[in-house]
This record gives structure tokens, C-alpha cells and sequence, in this order.
């Protein structure tokens, strides 16, 4: 860990400082944590009068059950679509801002407030759009594509819905960190490229988009880490993950088997699945950062 | 602050909390979480009026707590603190999880305890059966209970020349063929449409034909039961009804935002399965036609259809407070199953009275020959004295094989699967649960 | 950047721009036009694409029928109460830890740092319980050690204290979990880390106290951190959802975000789309203009949390 060389030598006031931010993590993080532990291993009824410890029952449980291997198919399949969408989209207007010199902080104003909007709001915006009978992009849908749009019906039309509107509210954070990162390549670098002949598109493959991967690492997993978790509100103003269990993404499914079904070892069971989960990405993302650390010295 | 101080500060602290919800309390306060927003929300409050205003000793507090499931997690969450309400509205599918909860005060015991003589059997008995154990003792106090009916569209039925349904003798499922048909034909886009598909077409469906849904009897005789609704009957029903898909003479209007009511309204479908809660709702949205309401209907080789099942929520007791708080509690449960509560209750909801005398009083009043279609609903529910097999359901984790049943329909619906391989997996899945169930309770 | 004329390329790069914003600006374009719509309209198929005079009429509604004036207090209350939660402590935490060498300093940097991405809904059941019980692990406690029999001595007569704190329903429940979180503590160390060594050592010379050198420098330093702070967390707690749907059932404890759900039409009733719009355009005004605003601090602030 890095260290100052001047500290302050007060004896009890840096326990005091850090004390609220302690009692804060352990009263709301690790208790609760724990607790999430300890009731993964238990049946317990709803009113925790009755627990039975059961070892690792509600683990295998849940790895034998066909439908939360699914769910777990879709939520890869969900965040895979929405990081693929959302990046693409977000370089891509980047790197057009970031071309259309003048206008650049204009752009960047008109891009960047559908972060302001919570993903539950995201959802019912775009449920208004794909409305089955008031939808204005359903109508056109099925006017010009001669498609049967039924989300309430056919899950894969569910799992559109659901990426358009994960994606849509991602572009813009993609896209501000993008145009950060392309306003640090030097420009040194690009003229000299100019120079020897390379064309824009060349240019962009060979110079700028390789030192764009640690920021496109970093929005992966940020993109990841939201659709796994801040699209809870998506889901439940939309779909509610159906039909027939299509966009029941991990998320959703603790909620439902353990606020609405009243399931709990299952539901901490899977919470301590997608504790894992995010601490292994975590952990991959620091490996990276600390190779990138040396790398640049 | 010296750390003696903290610690009386504390101290003090926790005995005003200890302390503070059990003296100077006058006239004493009986708390009620429910689930009824809305114009339901008012006349419960209605009810509590005028309980609150006939007597000066207890003071009845609602509070709308939520949807259903939300209420029931309020009611988990206070008796885990230890701040349970005295009355909890829960909708029937958690009936086997208040039961074996340990943390509730039997209707039926609570009642005697406190004087009141009760002859249950003055109740409508397939209200009743829905919330008694296995020794027909009432665990709580039926509240809001509806059943399936079917809608029509009377004047769709007029163009296509179809002869208006009988609200007493259902219509048998051969001839909802024809009438679907006859629907499409005459240009409506859809015959028949259904809200709440697991309760209307496999839990109703099973208790009118007496087909177990589930072992031991609907799992009122043990936690060891399974479901059994892969059976021949309700495969055939479900295949019947998907075949029908093929013309649209039924189409699936989806659980949510569009949702089956929707379509009948628009005149989308001439043909519409719904509870009767429903009713009110129609009265004020549909403008632009007449419709009328039958019976659900049956299979002709059922010659003597049973009882519907009901839908809805009743009140638990929860135990653990004030032993002077009950007789408040017995005294608010009482007045609420009066005459004039109940023909209220059923007058401006829809749902059902629960006792013989308040459907007695509304046939006296002439109520019913005013509204003829709020009686198809109580005749449906009390045309039979009520089976084992057809009296209710009594199944953990109801609530997500609801929600299997649901999912394992649509995939019928869009043709994922075959009905029988549908309804093997709802019958495996749901039995697992029903197996966890049973373990955490053992 | 353009290095070279290529007006073929300018030209593209313009159309696209035009056309990426437009794609963007659609959703929200329309829900305007629909809130200013009246039912007639917004219910025909498709819905025009010209803005009626029924919006200040749609947003009256709208307010009214969602008690929005409620909710949106609730909104400013709970996202405030963890905007500047999260941030005095993080301050407070960050100096300690940069600035104070003690023995359980790396344990504090370690506890604290190990929630660093793992967001309130992964242990969102048991988090539930403990807010609805705060002292419930204190009970077994409190049995143990034969309290109640001190407490029943004192008073004087038989007392059995149930420890019980409940944050259900409340601005405290809406907020304190919300707070765990280190991001902020982390950005703050990154900061007071590039700070100069000198400014401590002048200081310390001229005999200021820690806490001194806290406010008069430590805080000035990082206004510009704190404002991009303050952009991201407002927009984070207003957009709270699964937590409030689960802590508040009260309907006067609601905040705008969940309460806009009982705006959307359900099956039985007309669809009254264009109030919904009206509602969702109320609702997310106040952070969209928080962003807009504080445009400059916010990009900062969240390009910075990548380093």
C-alpha cells in the first residue's frame, strides 16, 4: 500500500474518523453478509421459527435445477447483448464527437442525460415504444418487417426489449468515458501516423483503438456489473421475467424466490452465488489495472 | 460524554421502547395491515368507521401496506421484530404458510376464547373450507373472496347469432367450440380469452370436475403431497384450448401490461374468464356494449359439476400481544362478518358475502334481481356441498407453482412445448418444491 | 483531430452524429410529445408524432393522481441523505487513512475496500431483515448477559426489554444502507494520495491541529472532487428502485421513481399513457438537469474513478 511520509500523530482521532464509515460497512454490509452465509446452509420458514441446517442443499439444489442454469444462460446472454450494443454504439459516437471538432461539447451535452434516468423510468419509456398495441416502434415492427411483435408471448421479443432499453440508458456513460479516453491519445502519435500514410480508418485500428483497451476493459465491466444488477428496475417495470421465465435474469430471480416465493435458503443461496461472481470479476479487474500500472511505468 | 453517561442514555433509550406501545394506551388500538388499495381501501375504511364508532373501547387501525406479497414480507418482517400487527391480510395462496407458522391465533379458537358462539356453519362453506385445516377447524377469517366466471360480449353474440348463455346451467366446453368458432366467423378477431390462467384453468378446472390437483387431498392431509395435474383431463383441456390458438377462437392475453381484460374491452375477443372482482371494473370502463356473465363452463361427461374454488385473501391473528387486545380483536372479526359489513362489502366490491344470512339479506333486498350477474358467481360457488378434492388447496410454496404453472403454460401457448410435456415439468418442478417445503418443516 | 481534409468523411461523421443523437433524444422526444397529448390522441395507433397543448393539464394530473409532490420530497430527502452521508464519511474515512499511521489502519483500509463493487442488491434479503430489526443481533446479547434482570432491578419491577429499531418506512431505512459503499472513500485516497507531501509538512510546522489542516486545506482542495461527488451519488440515490420497493410500503414513504409504476396504465384501465409520459417527465427532470448543469464536474468525476 502506498504511504504518506507525514502523518499526523494523534492517538484516538483516526479511529474516530473512520469510525462512522466502519460502523456503516459492518452494520449494512457484513452482518447482513454473514447472515446471507449462514442462510444459504439453512431451510428456514419465512418467520424463522424452524431452521434445519442442511450443508450445501440449497447449493446443489440450485446447479441441478435446469431453470437456474437458464437463468443463467440469460443473464449472460442479456449482458452480453446490452455490453455488446452499448459499447459499440459508445465508441462509435465517441469517436464521431470527438472527429466533429467544434461541436464536440455540444454532442457530449446531448448524449450524456439519459444517464440521469433511472432504469425503471428507462423501461416504462421504452415499454411506451414497444407497447404491443400502442407501441410506435411495434407498429412500424410489424408494418414493415411483417413481424408478429408479442413480447408477452414470445421471449425472445421480451429479451429485445429489455437490451434496447438496458442499452440505451448505457450509451451515454460508455460514451463519456470513450471520448475521455480518445482526447488523451496524443496527437503527436496521429500526425506521425498521417505522415507515414495511413489513412483515418487505419489510424484508428492500429494507434487509437489500442490504447483505448483499459477504458474499454473498465466500461466492459461496468456495463457487466450494471445489467447484472442496476437493470433490476428494467425487468421488473417491463417484463417481470417473462414470459415463461425468458428475461429472468439472476437478479431478479433472488427477488422473486425470496420476496415474493418466501424461499429462503434458495434466494441466499443465490446471493452468495452473485457475491462470488462479482468479487472474481473485481478481483480480475484490479489484476488488470496493476498490469496496466506497470506498463505505463 | 463519559461512558457512564452512554450507558444510562442507552438503558433509557431501550425501556421507552420497551415501554411506549404498552401504557396510556386508551381506548386500546387493534392494528390491521391489508392490501386494499383504491375504492376497496375505502370501504374498508368504511368498515372500520363504524366499528370504531359503535363502541368507545377499541380503536381499529388499517393500514394499506402493499400489494399482496408486500404485505405478507411487512408481516414476516414484524413478527421477526417482534412488532406483529393483530390482524394480517394474506392472500390464499399463502394460507399453508401462515398456518404452520407457529406464529398465529386460530380464528376458530380465538373466537371461542373470547364468548362468541359461532355456528360455521351459517358461512358459505366453500369460502370457509378454503382456510379450515384438516379437522375443518377455521384457521382465519375468510375477507375478500371471489371465483372465476366467464364474461360475454351480448352483442358480438347477437351478430353472430348466437343464442345468449344461462346463468345457471354452464355451457359444456364441445359447445364453447362452436361458439368460438361461430365468433371468429362472424369477424370478431378472437373468441376466448382468460385472466389468471393457473387459477382458472387448471385450479378451477380440477376442483369443478373433482379432479385432485394435488395428493392428500390437495395437500390438506399432508406436506407430503404432490401435484397431479399432469393427468389425462387437464392435458386434454390445455391441448384443447392450444389447438384452438390455431384460429384464434382463444388467444393468450398475456399476464401484464396488455393483459386479456383489455382485449375483451376493445371488443377483441367476445369471450372472457375472469374473477368477479372484475365486475366493478367493467361497469365503469365499458362503454360501447352490453355483456353479460355465465358460468364457467364444463365438460359435457361432467354431468354434476362441483363447486368452484375461490381466490382472494383472508385475515390472520397473529399471537403474542396484549392478552386484553383480543377481545377487541374477536369483537372487530365479529362485526366484521355481520349482515351490514358484509352485504356493504359485497355491494361495492363485488366480493362475496361469507355468511348465509348477508346473501339472504341481499336476495331480500332484491339486490340480485337488480344485478343478476353478481349472483352467477355465488351460485357457481354454492351449487354443491363441497369435496375433499374440490374445498381448496393447501400447498407450500403455492406462490412459485403459481408462477410455474404460469411459465409452463406459456411455453404451450408459443409453442415451445407439448401440453403433456408442459404439465409433466410443472408436476416435477412444483414437486421439488413441495419436497423443500416439506423439509423446512419437519 | 482531423489531421487530413477528407470531406467525405466530415460528412459522415456529421450525418452520424445527427443521427446517433436523434436515435438517443427519440425515447425521450416522444414521451414529451405524449404528455402534451390529450387520451383521444395519445390511445390512437400510432400515436402522432405532433405535440398537442395538453401538457401543463397532463403534469397537473400526473402530479396529482401520483401524489408526485410527496414522492418527489422523499426523492430529494433520500437522495440528498446519501449523497452527503456518502460523502462526509468517505472524507472522514479517506484522511484517516491516508494521513494517520495506526495499528489497525491497513485492517480499516482492508474492511472497507472489500465492498467495493458489490452494490446493496446481492445481500439484499438479509440487509432487509437487519433493517427491519436494527439491534436484532444484539438481542442474544443482551439475554446473555442477564440485562433484563439489572433493568428490572433498577425500575424497580419486572421489565423484559425487546431491543427492536426498525428502519422499515423510514428516511433513516431509505438512506444509512445505501451508504456502505466504498467508492467514494476509494476516490477520495487517490485524491489526498497526489496531494503534495509539503502542504502537511507546512502544517504540521505552523502547529495546525489534523483536524485544522482538514478543513482549511484538505476539504478546499477537493471542492472540484466533491461537486463530481455530489452529480454522481444525487443521480445514484434518486435512482434508487429495488431497495425502496422493498424498505418503504407506507405510500407516503414512497419515492418518485417506485411510485411512477402506479402511474402506468394497468389492463383494466384506459390507457392513460400521456399522464404516464407527464409523470416520467416530472420525475426524472431533477437529475437529468443535475447532470446538464454540473456537466463539467460529473464527467470528471466519473472518468476519474477509472484511474
Amino acid at each position: 500500500m502506498i504511504k504518506k511520509r507525514s502523518y499526523f500523530r494523534t492517538r484516538s482521532l483516526p479511529y474516530l474518523l473512520i469510525l462512522p464509515q466502519i460502523l456503516i460497512t459492518v452494520t449494512f454490509f457484513y452482518w447482513p453478509a454473514l447472515q446471507g452465509l449462514v442462510a444459504s446452509f439453512q431451510l428456514s420458514d419465512p418467520f424463522g421459527l424452524r431452521t434445519r441446517f442442511v450443508w450445501f442443499d440449497n447449493y446443489v439444489a440450485l446447479f441441478t435445477d435446469p431453470l437456474y442454469l437458464k437463468s443463467i444462460m440469460t443473464t449472460l446472454l442479456f449482458s452480453g447483448s446490452v455490453a455488446l450494443v452499448s459499447i459499440c454504439v459508445g465508441l462509435f459516437l465517441a469517436t464521431m464527437a470527438n472527429r466533429a471538432l467544434r461541436l464536440t461539447a455540444v454532442t457530449r451535452t446531448l448524449l450524456i442525460w439519459p444517464y440521469a434516468i433511472a432504469p425503471a423510468i428507462s423501461g416504462i419509456l421504452w415499454l411506451f415504444l414497444l407497447h404491443p398495441s400502442y407501441g410506435v416502434i411495434a407498429i412500424f415492427l410489424e408494418k414493415w418487417f411483417g413481424l408478429d411483435w408479442n413480447p408477452l408471448l414470445q421471449g425472445s421479443h421480451a429479451m429485445l426489449m429489455i437490451v434496447l432499453a438496458s442499452s440505451w440508458k448505457n450509451i451515454s456513460y460508455n460514451f463519456v468515458f470513450f471520448l475521455a479516453g480518445l482526447q488523451a491519445v496524443p496527437h503527436s502519435l496521429i500526425e506521425a501516423a498521417a505522415m507515414d500514410g495511413a489513412g483515418p480508418f487505419r489510424r484508428f485500428w492500429t494507434i487509437t483503438f489500442p490504447l483505448l483497451s483499459p477504458t474499454m476493459f473498465f466500461v466492459t465491466v461496468m456495463t457487466i456489473i450494471f445489467s447484472f444488477f442496476e437493470s433490476f428496475g428494467i425487468i421488473h417495470t417491463v417484463t417481470q421475467g417473462g414470459p415463461g421465465g425468458a428475461t429472468n435474469i439472476l437478479v431478479y430471480k433472488v427477488y422473486q424466490d425470496g420476496f415474493v416465493g418466501l424461499n429462503l435458503g434458495s434466494s441466499s443461496a443465490q446471493s452468495i452465488v452473485l457475491m462470488a461472481l462479482i468479487i472474481l470479476i473485481t478481483v480480475l479487474q484490479f489484476k488488470y489495472v496493476e498490469r496496466k500500472v506497470q506498463y505505463t511505468g | 460524554m463519559s461512558k457512564a453517561k452512554c450507558l444510562w442514555l442507552f438503558l433509557g433509550f431501550c425501556m421507552l421502547i420497551g415501554s411506549a406501545n404498552s401504557v396510556f394506551a386508551k381506548p386500546i388500538e387493534i392494528h390491521w395491515w391489508h392490501a386494499m388499495r383504491g375504492a376497496r381501501g375505502e370501504t374498508v375504511q368504511k368498515i372500520v368507521d363504524s366499528f370504531n364508532n359503535s363502541q368507545s373501547e377499541y380503536k381499529v387501525i388499517p393500514t394499506y401496506k402493499g400489494e399482496y406479497d408486500e404485505v405478507v414480507n411487512a408481516g414476516i418482517a414484524a413478527v421477526r421484530a417482534g412488532k406483529q400487527p393483530h390482524i394480517l391480510q394474506v392472500f390464499e395462496v399463502g394460507t399453508q404458510t401462515m398456518m404452520l407458522s407457529g406464529a398465529i391465533y386460530p380464528v376458530y379458537q380465538l373466537m371461542g376464547d373470547q364468548g362468541y358462539n359461532i355456528d360455521w356453519s351459517q358461512y358459505l362453506q366453500p369460502v370457509l373450507s378454503y382456510y379450515m385445516n384438516a379437522d375443518g377447524k377455521l384457521m382465519s377469517m375468510p375477507f375478500n373472496s371471489s371465483t372465476p366466471v366467464m364474461y360475454y360480449n351480448v352483442d358480438l353474440f347477437k351478430k353472430a347469432g348466437l343464442p345468449l348463455l344461462s346463468k345457471d346451467k354452464p355451457v359444456t366446453w364441445d359447445e364453447m367450440g362452436e361458439i368460438t368458432a361461430k365468433l371468429v366467423a362472424s369477424g370478431v378477431e378472437g373468441g376466448l380469452v382468460t385472466a389468471w390462467q393457473s387459477w382458472t384453468q387448471v385450479e378451477n378446472y380440477s376442483a369443478m370436475h373433482n379432479l385432485p390437483f394435488a395428493s392428500k387431498a390437495n395437500g390438506y392431509e399432508g406436506l407430503d403431497t404432490e401435484l397431479l395435474i399432469n393427468n389425462d383431463k387437464v392435458v386434454n383441456h390445455i391441448a384443447r384450448l392450444k389447438s384452438w390458438m390455431a384460429d384464434k377462437r382463444f388467444y393468450y392475453g398475456g399476464q401484464k401490461y396488455q393483459g386479456p381484460k383489455s382485449e375483451f374491452i376493445a371488443q377483441n375477443a367476445g369471450l372472457y374468464i375472469d374473477s368477479i372482482s372484475g365486475i366493478a371494473k367493467l361497469q365503469s370502463a365499458v362503454k360501447d356494449f352490453t355483456w353479460d356473465i355465465a358460468p364457467l363452463p364444463v365438460e359435457s361427461w361432467m354431468k354434476e359439476p362441483q363447486n368452484s374454488i375461490i381466490g382472494g385473501a383472508s385475515l390472520w391473528v397473529f399471537k403474542g400481544l396484549p392478552e386484553k387486545d383480543y377481545a377487541g380483536v374477536a369483537a372487530f372479526l365479529n362485526h366484521l362478518a355481520g349482515t351490514e359489513s358484509q352485504v356493504l362489502w359485497h355491494k361495492e366490491t363485488g366480493y362475496f358475502p361469507i355468511t348465509l344470512a348477508a346473501y339472504q339479506q341481499l336476495k331480500a333486498d332484491g339486490y340480485y334481481k337488480e344485478y343478476p350477474y353478481q349472483e352467477v358467481g355465488i351460485k357457481q360457488l354454492t351449487r354443491r356441498e363441497p369435496t375433499k378434492i374440490s374445498r381448496g388447496l393447501r400447498l407450500g410454496y403455492f406462490i412459485q407453482i403459481r408462477n410455474i404453472i404460469n411459465e409452463e403454460l406459456e411455453l404451450v401457448w408459443n409453442g415451445t412445448k407439448t401440453p403433456q410435456a408442459a404439465m409433466d415439468s410443472a408436476v416435477a418442478r412444483s414437486n421439488e418444491k413441495l419436497r423443500e417445503f416439506e423439509r423446512t418443516y419437519k | 483531430m482531423m489531421v487530413e481534409k477528407t470531406p467525405a468523411l466530415d460528412l459522415f461523421t456529421y450525418g452520424a452524429l445527427i443521427a446517433g443523437i436523434a436515435v438517443v433524444g427519440f425515447p425521450i422526444f416522444y414521451a414529451i410529445v405524449a404528455a402534451t397529448l390529450p387520451l383521444e390522441e395519445v390511445a390512437r395507433v400510432p400515436m402522432p408524432l405532433i405535440p398537442g397543448d395538453q401538457l401543463f393539464a397532463n403534469l397537473a394530473t400526473a402530479w396529482n393522481r401520483g401524489d408526485l409532490g410527496t414522492q418527489l420530497l422523499n426523492s430529494f430527502i433520500m437522495a440528498g441523505g446519501i449523497t452527503f452521508g456518502k460523502i462526509v464519511v468517505s472524507l472522514f474515512g479517506a484522511f484517516s487513512i491516508v494521513y494517520f499511521d495506526y495499528r489497525l489502519r491497513v485492517v480499516a483500509f482492508a474492511t472497507v475496500f472489500c465492498t467495493l463493487m458489490l452494490p446493496v442488491e446481492v445481500r439484499i434479503l438479509p440487509t432487509y431483515e437487519m433493517a427491519a430489526n436494527l439491534f436484532g443481533p444484539l438481542q442474544p446479547l443482551w439475554d446473555a448477559l442477564g440485562l433484563n434482570g439489572l433493568i428490572s432491578w433498577f425500575a424497580g419491577h419486572d421489565i423484559s426489554v425487546k431491543l427492536e429499531f426498525s428502519l422499515l418506512d423510514s428516511y433513516a431505512g431509505l438512506i444509512l444502507p445505501l451508504t456502505a459503499s466504498a467508492t467514494c472513500t476509494f476516490l477520495f485516497r487517490q485524491f489526498f494520495l497526489t496531494i503534495p507531501e509539503e502542504l502537511c509538512e507546512a502544517a504540521k510546522m505552523d502547529g495546525a491541529s489534523p483536524m485544522t489542516f482538514f478543513w482549511k486545506i484538505l476539504v478546499p482542495l477537493s471542492k472540484t472532487n466533491i461537486a463530481a461527488l455530489v452529480v454522481i451519488e444525487f443521480v445514484y440515490g434518486w435512482n434508487q428502485y429495488l431497495w425502496p420497493l422493498l424498505i418503504t410500503t407506507d405510500p407516503k414513504m414512497t419515492t418518485a421513481v417506485i411510485g411512477l409504476k402506479h402511474l402506468l396504465p394497468s389492463p383494466e384501465d384506459p390507457p392513460d399513457w400521456h399522464i404516464a409520459m407527464a409523470g416520467a417527465l416530472i420525475v426524472v427532470l431533477p437529475p437529468v438537469l443535475v447532470v446538464l448543469v454540473m456537466q463539467r464536474w460529473f464527467v470528471k468525476g466519473l472518468v476519474e474513478r477509472e484511474k
